[in-house]
């Protein structure tokens, strides 16, 4: 076990280094930074003096590691756009797009797990039919057309929810929530629906297939044979079966909730960090994405690993398996 | 006449299948056809079809702006689904809208389709270092979601050029934005498969005789491993209009001077909140029914395909 994790580690490592060149790429190769910083009538001394101030006069490879040593502070220099440093500008941000995605995650798992057993245990059920034809819906439909289409019905016609913004907001040193009033919450609600709602589907589909499956095993009917409850068998037995693909697809989803919040919070004008990189791929605001992107790397990496270090607590065959190969 | 009698043979034989009994016996599919069909001939006609031409600043009228459906009490009939801010007929802008989604989704498949063929013939045939490169490139990139990889190449390309190109250019920057986000998948199923058939007889006889590794790899591997690619190609249709609906409704995408359905649903979403539905709604309802006709055909192809599901 221990040698596979390594070896994952080393994997992410380099994924991770290579992410680093992109950025790096991007930082040196797209635009001048300089002409960002100074004005237009700063003469060339100034500016050759500068350049070599900054090091950009250095060769590459010294830059990279200059520019990896910085990534590792949460150094990303100045964004373009707004001559504020870049780890400021994400970091007020993070809390508002963790928050969604917190509580659109929740909604997918909470919604579509119970769904998709119900669906798994009673396929011939009218409901368990009308779920299907609605998960079909969910995919087909674009993330933003969801969110307009929910911003039509519940803010424009029965003025039930905001449409827009974080609502009221409360500070806990740099994090801000939407958790202590109700009407934070309420502006949680749409958004959350409309980022957690393709999740939900999937996740729902992927437990009925796998219900299906491991409904018609010889161990169930073995322990029905038993006389264990059916409580026992679908959930204890069945529900526990059918967990390792659905990890997988809910942890490798939640960074796609992530990527897919700057959707979402573009839909909402939610002031998270996907916005933040919509308006900075807008203007190519190069320190901002190379930023965003190492950060997206950074935490697919983590999910992935996770994803992986998770398989060997719920599989115990796996675990046979991993010291075996290691014992080789 | 004998060009008559072929192409009857070859109706015959098409009808014969079990792949068109199978298209028959689902009346899902058929339907899911039918509107593919629809839209893609509606839109591919809009010039002859469409009531107005709403790209064409002349014939707009801002006395005709913000006209709801006909249907509603101040509709009018010469605009069935009522007009937008500017006067434009809304029907007219999403059949046009439509069109350009379309082109945008079907050029972009085939440039992820032609990057990943080529790259999974070259990393399943010749293998090693060149295999292992490749496919490591590949394991990064589907560590991203293909959105962002095409954000993040729409960005570096603005980046690089100055705004007013861009917006020329910018039909062809989301092709190959969203093409370039998509070749995965056909790298490695070509790359599977050709690596099973590279083992097989005809291709070591195809060696023996002497023929460049290029022309055994596109004449004699690549037909046959035709089945999977057309697969992947259909369910990647569907999520090539999706992502370039998504880019254009970001205002990352076409500029509003060539709107596609995502720019149609983004300018109409500025004015949904002031009560104006049916600007950004019909293109959604239009998108989505594309969009889930395609996904439909994409399923059915997959397991109609697979003669293991049968």
């Amino acid at each position: 076990m221990l040698a596979f994790i390594l070896r994952r580690l080393i994997q992410s490592i380099a994924v991770l280094l290579v992410v680093g060149v992109v950025s790096f790429s991007l930082f040196r190769y797209v635009g001048d930074p300089i002409s960002g910083m100074v004005g237009q009538d700063t003469p060339a001394s100034e500016r050759e003096a500068l350049r070599e101030k900054l090091g950009l006069n250095d060769s590459a490879p010294v830059q990279f590691l200059h520019f990896i040593g910085n990534a590792a502070r949460g150094q990303f220099g100045l964004s373009y756009r707004t001559s504020e440093p870049v780890n400021r500008l994400i970091l007020e941000r993070m809390p508002a797009t963790l928050e969604l995605s917190f509580c659109a995650a929740v909604f997918a798992l909470f919604v579509g797990v119970p769904m998709g057993v119900y669906s798994g245990l009673y396929p011939r059920h009218w409901s368990s039919r009308m779920f299907q034809a609605v998960s079909l819906i969910g995919i087909s439909l674009p993330t933003f057309v969801i969110g307009i289409l929910l911003i039509l019905v519940f803010a424009v016609m029965l003025h039930w929810l905001p449409s827009f913004g974080r609502g009221q907001t409360s500070t806990f040193g740099w994090w801000t929530t939407n958790f202590t009033s109700w009407k934070g919450i309420q502006a949680l609600i749409l958004p959350s629906i409309t980022l957690g709602l393709f999740q939900l589907t999937l996740i729902m589909r992927l437990v009925r297939s796998e219900m299906l499956e491991v409904m018609r095993t010889d161990y169930i009917k073995f322990a029905r044979a038993r006389g264990l409850s059916n409580r026992a068998i679908n959930f204890g037995h069945a529900l526990k079966n059918t967990l390792v693909p659905v990890i997988t697809v809910t942890g490798l989803q939640l960074g796609s909730l992530i990527a897919f919040a700057l959707v979402t919070e573009t839909v909402f004008a939610w002031p998270g960090v996907g916005q933040l990189f919509i308006q900075s791929v807008q203007f190519a605001d190069i320190p901002v994405m190379a930023a965003y992107l190492m950060l997206i790397g950074l935490l697919f990496v983590i999910i992935n690993l996770v994803v992986d270090i998770l398989y060997f607590v719920v599989d115990p065959r796996l675990r046979g398996q991993g010291t075996r190969a290691a014992g080789h | 006449m004998a060009q008559g009698n072929a192409f009857s043979q070859w109706l015959h034989r098409a009808t014969d299948s079990d792949v068109w009994w199978s298209f028959k016996s689902s009346s899902l599919t058929v339907a899911a056809a039918a509107v593919t069909v629809l839209i893609i001939a509606v839109s591919f006609l809009s010039p002859l079809l469409a009531p107005h031409t709403p790209f064409d600043p002349s014939t707009l009228s801002l006395s005709d702006g913000l006209k709801p459906p006909a249907w509603a009490p101040d509709g009018d009939w010469a605009f069935p689904l009522g007009t937008d801010d500017q006067g434009r007929d809304v029907l007219s802008s999403i059949m046009y809208g439509t069109r350009l989604s379309l082109v945008v989704g079907i050029a972009s498949v085939f440039v992820s389709m032609l990057i990943g063929i080529t790259l999974g013939l070259v990393s399943g045939y010749v293998g090693g270092v060149t295999d292992a490169v490749i496919m490591r490139i590949a394991d990064v990139q589907l560590t991203f979601p293909a959105i962002l990889v095409a954000l993040l190449i729409d960005g570096v390309v603005r980046g690089l050029i100055s705004v007013q190109r861009h917006d020329e250019i910018a039909l062809f920057v989301i092709i190959g934005a969203i093409g370039l986000s998509f070749w995965v998948q056909y790298a490695r199923t070509i790359r599977g498969s050709v690596m099973v058939e590279k083992n097989k007889e005809y291709v070591q006889a195809a060696r023996v005789i002497g023929l460049s590794p290029v022309l055994i790899m596109v004449r004699h591997v690549l037909p046959n491993v035709t089945g999977p690619v057309l697969v992947i190609a259909t369910i990647n249709l569907g999520l090539a209009v999706i992502s370039e609906a998504t880019l254009s409704f970001l205002g990352v995408g076409l500029p509003s001077t060539q709107p596609s359905l995502g720019t149609l649903i983004r300018l109409g979403n500025e004015l949904l909140q002031s009560g104006e539905w049916w600007i950004t709604l019909f293109p959604s309802v239009t998108l989505a029914a594309l969009v889930l006709a395609v996904n439909l055909l994409g399923d059915w192809l997959r397991d109609a395909l697979n003669p293991k599901l049968r």
